[in-house]
């Protein structure tokens, strides 16, 4: 009997249905267009956002990281290259120390050798005239000597005779 | 899975014939109250302190008219609010105020309008000349009148509104770039805490956005009513929540929401279970058919009955006071009624919680696009 009188309590009341609808459909379609979608949305954009931007700094860690090695290489290849041209320019100037000692030596000996030639050549030019001087001299004296002795017939045929013989000989 | 389906069943069961045999106990009680003489002994069992009869104070009368709706908002002291009746009969639309229903001396009386109207239990109904209820007539009255509930839902969807909508335009003023300020930032975890929480784990990553609006909006509805339910006094006081009414409005939106949004595979499931004996699928046909309306129903009942259960235990732990007579049973009363009240804050947020979980997993279940071709490879 009592069974079958059901509470007011779980009985719903037509009046509250209604508004209850009402207020619950208004409230719906004013949030869900003025609130909910703004809102969402920019909760979404934000996350991504925030997303893009740890990526993009992930990204920028790597190029930075990529950048100092690439740094420290390009630097490691200047300072090799800087070793190498000291290297070298420390090669050139030895060698164009050596060069021009060896340049000088050689231009000392030519120097020395063309004295010494042209030495030898006056010196030679010296004893040819001194020869010369010599010999014109004894051709004199010997004309001289001759002319004199030459006066006779008998001892210039003599003479010629021996001459003769001497070439004979030679 | 078709465990979890009986065991909703069977909570669902078991807190209909909760509820039933609460109204007999409850009936029982008004018949102990309407003689005085015959004090039942099972109904003093049943509720201990309830019960008891002290002179003029009705315990179960008290709690029962702090728990249902009433045409006026009590404010303090003999001040009240007397909210407008609206009537719809056979002769139109009637407006009038519900202080109408009351002479000076706040003793009920007649309202001669369209018919003569007069208030029964706090419900309006046709009185004859003789001032006895026309029920025939009565059963013609469309009452729609602002009631207490009434007045206090748009009291709370006043406040979500304006909380909400100041939150929303936080952003359209301060961007997405800068950090969430003022009530913005109180919003917005919540938000985040429906989505991520709630939605995308039940509903998935692909649907969950179009289902947002709906949930959001559930789930404060239900947080904001249940908090200012827990309100002793204006503008709070009302027990919209834990009235039948908004809870089973609710239900219904689900259930709409549910099986319009259900897609191919969900109708699938429920009348020709793939991966079965044909005979299997005949007998679960009828059970997951059930099923579909078990789902609301418990959602209704479940929000209902956890709040007005609380505000019954809060009133019954006050009333205590007024059945000892005693101020000192307040050092008592008081503790137990402040420790249930903060309980309560946690029910009022749990159940806005489980309510919008299950919503979201049962649109979850009616969207889940299911892979079965091994199964059905297997029986074929």
């Amino acid at each position: 009997m009592f069974i079958l009188e059901i509470n007011p309590l779980v009985l719903p009341d037509i009046g509250l249905v209604f508004w209850n609808t009402i207020a619950f459909v208004v409230l719906l379609v004013i949030l869900g267009k003025f609130a909910w979608k703004p809102m969402l949305k920019a909760i979404l954009d934000r996350e991504n956002g925030i997303e893009e931007a740890l990526l993009r700094a992930d990204k920028m860690k790597a190029e930075i990281a990529t950048m100092q090695n690439e740094n420290e290489t390009l630097l490691a290849k200047a300072r090799e290259e800087r070793a190498t041209l000291i290297k070298e320019a420390k090669e050139a100037s030895e060698k164009m120390i050596a060069d021009a000692k060896e340049k000088a030596k050689s231009e000392y000996d030519r120097i020395l050798a063309d004295a010494q030639l042209a030495i030898q050549q006056q010196k030679n030019a010296a004893i040819t005239d001194v020869k010369n001087q010599v010999g014109g001299l004894v051709i004199d004296v010997a004309e001289k000597i001759l002319r004199k002795e030459l006066s006779n017939k008998a001892e210039q045929e003599a003479y010629i005779k021996q001459l003769a013989e001497g070439v004979k000989l030679n | 899975m078709y465990l979890n389906r009986f065991k909703s069943l069977l909570v669902v069961s078991l807190s209909l014939v909760a509820i039933l045999f609460s109204t007999v106990v409850m009936a029982n009680e008004n018949v102990v109250v309407a003689d005085t003489n015959k004090v039942a002994a099972a109904t003093e069992a049943a509720v201990p302190h309830a019960a008891k009869e002290e002179g003029e104070f009705n315990v179960t009368e008290t709690i029962l008219e702090h728990i249902k709706d009433d045409h006026s908002w009590h404010l303090w002291g003999h001040t009240s609010i007397y909210l407008p009746v609206i009537l719809h009969t056979s002769k139109g639309f009637e407006v009038f105020s519900s202080e109408k229903f009351m002479n000076e001396h706040h003793e009920p009386v007649v309202y001669h309008g369209n018919f003569d109207y007069k208030l029964v239990e706090g419900k309006t109904k046709v009185v004859n000349a003789a001032g006895e209820v026309d029920e025939e007539a009565s059963k013609q009255l469309l009452d729609i009148s602002i009631t207490k509930n009434v007045a206090s839902l748009f009291v709370s969807v006043l406040i979500i509104l304006i909380v909400i909508l100041s939150a929303a335009n936080a952003y359209k003023k301060t961007g997405v770039t800068t950090a969430p300020k003022g009530i913005q930032s109180l919003m917005e975890p919540i938000v985040l805490f429906v989505r991520d929480e709630l939605a995308i784990p039940n509903i998935g990553k692909k649907k969950y956005a179009k289902f947002m609006p709906f949930l959001l909006t559930v789930f404060f509805l239900i947080l904001t009513n249940n908090f200012l339910g827990l309100i002793p006094f204006f503008p709070g006081g009302a027990n919209v929540s834990g009235n039948i009414a908004f809870t089973m409005m609710l239900a219904v939106c689900v259930f709409i929401v549910v099986n319009l949004s259900a897609n191919k595979n969900y109708w699938e499931h429920i009348f020709w279970m793939p991966g079965m004996h044909w005979s299997m699928k005949l007998f679960l046909a009828p059970i997951e058919l059930i099923g579909v309306f078990t789902k609301p129903i418990s959602l209704m009942i479940r929000l209902f009955a956890n709040i007005t259960a609380g505000h019954i235990l809060v009133l019954s732990l006050i009333c205590i006071i007024f059945i000892f007579k005693t101020v000192f049973a307040s050092a008592i009363a008081v503790p137990f009624a402040v420790f249930i009240g903060v309980i309560e804050l946690l029910v009022a947020f749990l159940q806005a919680y489980i309510f919008t979980m299950l919503t979201a997993m049962y649109i979850g279940m009616a969207n889940e696009e299911h892979h079965h071709e091994h199964a059905d490879a297997a029986h074929h």
